[in-house]
């Protein structure tokens, strides 16, 4: 059988504008029947394996955000499955981590309180205290755990995000444009620290949206680039280049042009 | 001069001196410290008695899309009506004393509340509710660390704004049916023609409504919900 850690098969999602005659309908019984329909992906598969950190790559709007909702659990598409550890995606689970674009931290606790949410199995306060300051030690984040989310920057918010992703021990990581409201300087320093993190923790699967190109470079094994809507995937690139790698140098140069090329842009090299 | 009018006062408006005595000789023989514990007593217990109902109400209303569409033309309907209409009901139902002053405050505190609390948790943000599935939250984490949390800036400001019309019912409410509060001493000073007790009567409820809002904008600046004025 197939022994692919995650397995999406002929996934299509189409969004059904609805007509806005909503009185007494239950269900979906209104979908489709009238207004138009928008087919966002179509007959996307894909096989990634266990230890992947695999990048989405494609135009903004061409379906790469729902894709990985979709495989995350959050959101069902219209045919086709999404199959993880040979078991069909019916939810969001525990090990399925999802870091959002925007900040997704809750504002009304601290930082220490927003990791030890994901540490909630651990019994002992002091323990789990400990813990999440680990945690937040792992993204280079120390002595804020006292801090509200709103006292941080932007960078330090996301790095707490990621921590408290890596605090609920995921299997797989979804990552949904982490890094795209950050200043250019913090986005390299964050790019450092995913990538030491995947050194540290080499059995979690991440997939990693994101329309930058040199990000998807630097940080992936395999990068997935989408066309546009109706999105399917135009190809499939795998990087064996070791790290540390320069998404500038001539290792990587040649398939940077290729994805731009597939991306459209002609001139940007 | 107009100056000496205000301060001796006319044959109908009492002045500014008679009313200084009226208010030493209230505070002093404990008239008005009864009056005003008798209105505050109904306020806290009508007030409190509305919190306890319409904000798990309109917190829970505020996630039930459905129910809530059910239930919200019967809010809206019942709303618009002054909690004073209720009166002649309040006597029906709870005959004199205290209970329809409770019912009549109850009522004024009731919609309020519950619209801004329905309002609060309708509008946390769905990231919180995907970050909570996530994390595997029960059902009870999922109201006490995120619907409760989230909606708590929106209920504080509903309690502020919703005490201050209790405060403002209790008068009215108090102008029937009972013999105490600062709405009674209105009255009576009314049919006594003591229009310096009723001044009196007055200033009093104006200081505790602005005691009891400091004390409101105090609970705004708590820990808890400081966030939501500093949150993007």
């Amino acid at each position: 059988m197939n022994t692919s850690k995650i397995r999406v098969d002929q996934v299509t999602v189409e969004y059904t504008k609805s007509n806005g005659r909503k009185w007494l309908s239950f269900g979906n019984h209104r979908k489709r029947k009238d207004g138009e329909c928008r087919v966002v992906l179509h007959d996307i598969n894909l096989r990634i394996e266990g230890g992947e950190f695999v990048s989405i790559l494609g135009h903004s709007g061409c379906g790469k955000s729902t894709l990985l909702k979709i495989i995350a659990g959050f959101s069902r598409p219209a045919a086709g499955e999404v199959r993880i550890d040979g078991r069909k995606v019916d939810g969001p689970r525990p090990d399925h981590v999802f870091v959002f674009q925007e900040g997704a931290l809750f504002p009304w606790l601290t930082i220490g309180e927003n990791v030890a949410m994901a540490l909630r199995s651990v019994a002992d306060s002091k323990e789990r205290l400990q813990q999440s300051r680990e945690y937040l030690a792992l993204v280079a984040l120390e002595g804020v755990e006292n801090d509200y989310p709103h006292m941080l920057s932007g960078g330090m918010r996301q790095r707490a995000e990621i921590a408290r992703a890596m605090a609920a021990r995921p299997d797989i990581l979804f990552m949904d444009e982490p890094f795209s409201g950050l200043d250019h300087l913090t986005r390299l320093h964050l790019r450092e620290e995913m990538l030491y993190l995947h050194i540290m923790l080499p059995q979690t699967t991440i997939l990693f949206v994101t329309h930058d190109i040199d990000e998807a470079l630097q940080l992936s094994n395999r990068l997935i680039i989408l066309s546009e809507p109706p999105a399917r995937v135009k190809c499939c690139r795998t990087i064996d280049v070791p790290h540390p790698r320069n998404p500038a140098s001539d290792d990587l140069g040649e398939l940077r042009a290729q994805i731009y090329h597939h991306l459209g842009v002609h001139t940007a090299l | 001069m107009w100056w000496l009018s205000i301060w001796n006062g006319t044959e109908q408006v009492p002045g500014l001196r008679q009313i200084a005595s009226s208010l030493y000789e209230l505070s002093t023989n404990g008239v008005l410290l009864r009056h005003t514990v008798a209105s505050l007593f109904r306020v806290t217990a009508g007030f409190y008695l509305a919190v306890a109902l319409a904000v798990p109400l309109g917190l829970f209303l505020g996630r039930q899309a459905r129910i809530n569409r059910l239930v919200n033309p019967f809010v809206q309907f019942l709303r618009p009506i002054s909690p004073l209409a209720w009166v002649p009901f309040a006597m029906l139902w709870f005959g004199i004393g205290d209970r329809p002053a409770f019912f009549i405050i109850f009522i004024a505190a009731f919609f309020p509340l519950l619209i801004s609390s329905t309002t609060a948790s309708a509008s946390i943000h769905p990231i919180y509710f995907q970050v909570a599935a996530n994390l595997h939250l029960t059902k009870w984490e999922r109201i006490h660390r995120l619907v409760l949390p989230a909606g708590m800036p929106g209920i504080i400001l509903a309690l502020r704004v919703s005490l201050g019309i209790s405060w403002m019912v209790v008068v009215a409410a108090e102008m029937i049916a009972v013999k105490s509060g600062l709405g009674y001493l209105i009255i009576d000073g009314r049919n006594a023609l003591r229009l310096d007790f009723v001044i009196v009567a007055m200033l009093t409820i104006g200081t505790i409504g602005l005691l009891l809002d400091l004390c409101m904008t105090r609970l705004e600046k708590m820990e808890a919900v400081r966030w939501r004025l500093e949150h993007k």
